[in-house]
């Protein structure tokens, strides 16, 4: 299996991806950000849709979208209670921009599902490269920001209190997720990202009681969902998404069956 | 040579669009004293807080903080935070979160020995590993304390820390506050709506009414300063 290039630029890829979706995942759900990320997600597949119609490639087109909208929604729902409806406006103007931009491209119905599910045949080395570099640029504003990331993450009220620049952050973090799940959606498709990015840190929750520990199992746990995936896709033919999104439901469901025993 | 006091407030009023919280309000706080605010529901001792943490702006009058609002550090425990039982992080771990800033990611040997410190001090030795979330309200409170100590602060402020706990638990966290207050001379200032919890521990007092304010030692704390304010404060409960 490793002696095929694209498998390889496919394990290469989906490694970056689970280590900075399990790092960024830790604090997307301490923030309760879960349905934010599918938004963000929603908002990937048009950006990739806008990419291909104006001849770029889908990842900065991408990138353009997830970046400027989260900031737009960072601005909108400050307030918390405002939060929810202001994403489902965010999001429903976006797919209806997805489904636009694909009806405009003379691009076949394949292109669409490759954003939509993902497709590890397409990966260079190139994009391997271009993962590689984005997914270090994440991990090194998290390691400069991380002390207040983590304070405000797990702590809102004391990091306010405190004076801590809680909005700066919140945007800061809003662009490191956009980032994140444009690069997670060369692997799982723009329609499961929010997979990677919420499942293994939901699980880590009951396996691990500090931040460093809890990063650490979410990257393990989507590293195994990852190779698990690609590998089983390998074996049969089916769509690795598929297995990345069933591997981590399993994990899920043992986490809770886990914490349920714990707690007698 | 006298010290200067560690807080002063010269005629200091809030005003909010549609009403006076307070004004003319002159205070000073020496270094190592345990000051406590009490007042009615609506009286303004959140907004005192407030203004002191420069969350707002004094409509008129100053807070001066000696020798500078930079060098006096705050810690402050919040009368809400919403933890709830699921709430992931050891006490140990949401005592660091505290030691904010930018700064290298792990914990250098001098916080984790700072963190011990507080740990210690704060008897949550046993249960620093513990999430959290499973803790009772008493140690939670204690966590929270332990949170605000590890940066060091010259000011504590409690606000209605005690308020959620049983009778036990608020005076075993006020004892152990004014130990602290005691032996490192740390200043404390301490909201609450608890008359007699005040009367046993703080040094002074200041009492926010409508109609003005009183302050002075504890022991000229009126009896029935609160009449109104512990029937409302019973309601909350």
């Amino acid at each position: 299996m490793f002696s095929l290039p694209f498998m390889q630029n496919a394990y290469l890829a989906s490694t970056f991806i689970a280590i900075i979706s399990g790092i960024i995942g830790v604090f997307v759900i301490a923030r309760n950000m879960s349905f934010l990320t599918h938004t963000l997600s929603e908002i990937g597949f048009a950006g990739a849709a806008f990419g291909i119609f104006a001849g770029w490639p889908p990842l900065n087109g991408m990138l353009f979208f997830t970046i400027i909208s989260s900031v737009i929604v960072g601005q909108l729902s400050v307030k918390a209670d405002r939060r929810e409806a202001s994403i489902s406006a965010i999001s429903s103007l976006f797919i209806g921009l997805g489904i636009l931009f694909l009806s405009l491209t003379d691009k076949s119905s394949s292109y669409a599902t490759s954003i939509l599910f993902g497709s590890i045949i397409g990966i260079s080395r190139a994009n391997v490269w271009q993962v590689a570099l984005l997914s270090i640029v994440v991990l090194l504003i998290v390691a400069i920001i991380y002390r207040n990331l983590k304070f405000d993450s797990f702590d809102p009220v004391g990091a306010r209190v405190k004076g801590l620049w809680t909005n700066t952050l919140s945007i800061i973090f809003l662009i490191l997720l956009a980032l994140s799940v444009s690069v997670a959606a060369q692997i799982v498709g723009s329609l499961l990202i929010f997979v990677l990015l919420t499942l293994p840190a939901a699980s880590a929750r009951y396996f691990a009681h500090t931040v460093s520990k809890m990063m650490l199992v979410a990257v393990i746990l989507s590293l195994a969902g990852v190779w698990g995936g690609l590998y089983l896709g390998y074996l049969t033919n089916w769509p690795v998404s598929f297995f990345i999104a069933t591997i981590e439901c399993l994990f899920y469901l043992a986490a809770l069956g886990y914490n349920r025993l714990r707690q007698g | 040579m006298t010290q200067k006091p560690l807080l002063t407030l010269d005629h200091l009023a809030v005003r909010f669009p549609d009403r006076q919280v307070f004004q003319d309000l002159n205070l000073t706080l020496d270094h190592g004293h345990f000051l406590s605010i009490v007042g009615e529901n609506g009286a303004g001792k959140t907004t005192l807080i407030r203004t002191l943490l420069h969350q707002l702006k004094p409509s008129a009058g100053t807070v001066r903080f000696f020798p500078n609002r930079k060098a006096i550090k705050i810690g402050y425990v919040p009368q809400f935070r919403n933890l709830d039982k699921e709430y992931p992080l050891t006490i140990r771990d949401f005592i660091s979160l505290n030691l904010s800033g930018i700064r290298l990611p792990w914990l250098s040997r001098k916080e984790r020995h700072a963190i011990n410190q507080v740990i210690q001090q704060t008897n949550l030795a046993a249960i620093a590993q513990r999430p959290l979330g499973m803790a009772s309200g008493g140690e939670k409170q204690r966590a929270y304390l332990a949170q605000a100590l590890v940066e060091k602060p010259n000011l504590l402020i409690l606000d209605e820390s005690t308020a959620s706990l049983d009778n036990v638990m608020k005076y075993d966290l006020l004892e152990l506050v004014k130990k602290i207050n005691r032996e490192q001379k740390l200043t404390v200032i301490f909201v609450t709506h608890d008359l007699p919890l005040a009367k046993q521990y703080a040094d002074e007092f200041l009492l926010l009414q409508r109609q003005g304010y009183q302050t002075g030692p504890i022991a000229n704390l009126p009896e029935d300063a609160l009449v109104s304010a512990q029937h409302g404060g019973a309601a909350h409960v």
